[in-house]
């Protein structure tokens, strides 16, 4: 069987005590898998942005295990946290968060050189990424060149880079307007059938009904999940 | 649209027998509808006796041919034209369900939200999956599909308000007055 790239289990995260007590994530259970898109929805305060950061780790829990690539990030030290950041997991935020004076193949290929990685071949690895995002033409643009959507597919093409495999992205069509939008989502849509794992924030129901599995957060709480289910091929399926 | 106006409105495009329109109605309403010949032939009949088609006896293979008359024209574009009634749809059982889980305690109104939600949800995504497939370019298709996927959405955004409609007022569960209408039948006695 294939394992989960992304694992949480019995996941709690906690702030304050006594009465100032908040319990943010409460006992959350949820595996991504290879090829997955998972969109996680809820109200504001609802923990989706709580969980996004714990999968990434940018937090820490303060109970249950999570597990990327087979690793318990409690049992890794902090370089090996850096690490699983630069190679394993990316992010996409709702403001594209890309560098100004830098084009769009150096905000790619930039912290793949701070990684050591050789100028060319880390141009290379960029430039096949911008590809992959349907931005072939366009490394050598500033980021003030290029239209918000083709921002965030930049973003996009920076969180996928080279080997790493899972993006957790938090409102990314949150800046956009719904045309744009859901070109992102095809996009996410056909980089994760292409064998990528997505994790995603969206509180627009139009927007998470483009992933495989769709995660409910209620007061920190897992609430409800519903999955894409098999596909009618004709209208009279739908009636 | 019945069987009626259907017909009507494919008579007004040309004359056809029972069978031609059978067939070009099915195909309009994207194979959604199968429709039985044997009505076809009844509502034709009535609809010749209401003087809104006429029949002919067609060139000699005994089929008979139906023509539209001014009258059935008319119908045919008030029809079209007069606007649907959302509110003549009747009772809501999604709205039933939630308001009886409130005035019975039978269950968590929120429950039956959340079950409502994530079916919901379900299609809407499996309708997102099919709008993405480019496969299918059938006009018919497409719009039904829109329809069902911006209704699904309002269902869920309505849902929500629902939600926060019930965190405002929290249901209270009511209690049968079980004992008033006995009560006063044995006053009655």
């Amino acid at each position: 069987m294939m394992e989960p790239i992304l694992s949480m289990r019995r996941v709690g995260k906690t702030h304050g005590e006594g009465a100032q007590r908040v319990d943010a994530l409460v006992n959350v259970d949820l595996d991504l898998m290879p090829g997955e898109l998972v969109a996680v929805t809820g109200r504001s305060g609802s923990g989706k942005t709580t969980l996004l950061n714990m999968a990434g780790a940018l937090d820490i829990p303060t109970s249950g295990e999570i597990i990327v690539d087979g690793q318990s990030l409690a049992s890794m030290s902090k370089n090996d946290l850096a690490r699983l950041r630069r190679v394993s997991v990316g992010y996409v935020f709702q403001q594209f968060n890309l560098l100004p004076s830098l084009t769009a193949a150096e905000n790619i290929s930039l912290p793949l050189e701070l990684d050591g990685m050789k100028p060319d071949e880390a141009r290379i690895l960029a430039e096949n990424s911008l590809e992959e995002v349907g931005l072939g033409g366009m490394a050598d643009r500033y980021p003030d060149q290029l239209s918000g959507g083709e921002q965030q597919r930049v973003a996009i093409a920076r969180g996928l880079v080279g080997p790493r495999s899972v993006l957790l992205a938090d409102e990314p069509t949150g800046a956009l307007d719904e045309a744009t939008g859901e070109s992102i989502l095809k996009l996410l849509r056909t980089r994760c059938d292409a064998g990528a794992a997505a994790l995603m924030v969206t509180h627009e129901p139009a927007f998470a009904a483009w992933a495989d599995r769709v995660v409910r957060l209620r007061d920190g709480r897992v609430e409800s999940i519903s999955e894409r289910s098999k596909v009618p091929s004709t209208t009279a399926d739908l009636g | 649209m019945g069987l009626k106006e259907g017909l009507l409105c494919l008579l007004v495009k040309e004359d056809a027998h029972g069978y031609q329109l059978k067939s070009e109605l099915e195909a309009t309403t994207g194979d959604t509808w199968q429709i039985n010949i044997g009505q076809v032939y009844t509502t034709l009949q009535r609809l010749e006796r209401d003087g809104l088609v006429e029949s002919t006896e067609s060139n000699g293979d005994g089929r008979v041919v139906y023509t539209v008359t001014e009258t059935g024209r008319e119908e045919a574009t008030k029809w079209l034209t007069r606007p649907v009634d959302l509110a003549a749809s009747g009772r809501d059982e999604i709205s039933l369900k939630i308001l009886m889980a409130m005035r019975s305690g039978v269950g968590d109104p929120r429950r039956v939200i959340e079950k409502q939600r994530g079916s919901t949800m379900g299609m809407l995504q499996d309708f997102t999956a099919l709008k993405s497939d480019a496969s299918n370019p059938d006009f018919a298709w497409q719009i039904y599909l829109d329809r069902l996927i911006f209704s699904a959405e309002a269902e869920l955004r309505w849902l929500e308000r629902v939600e926060s409609r019930l965190e405002e007022n929290p249901p209270t569960p009511i209690a049968l007055e079980v004992n008033g209408p006995v009560e006063e039948m044995e006053e009655a006695r």
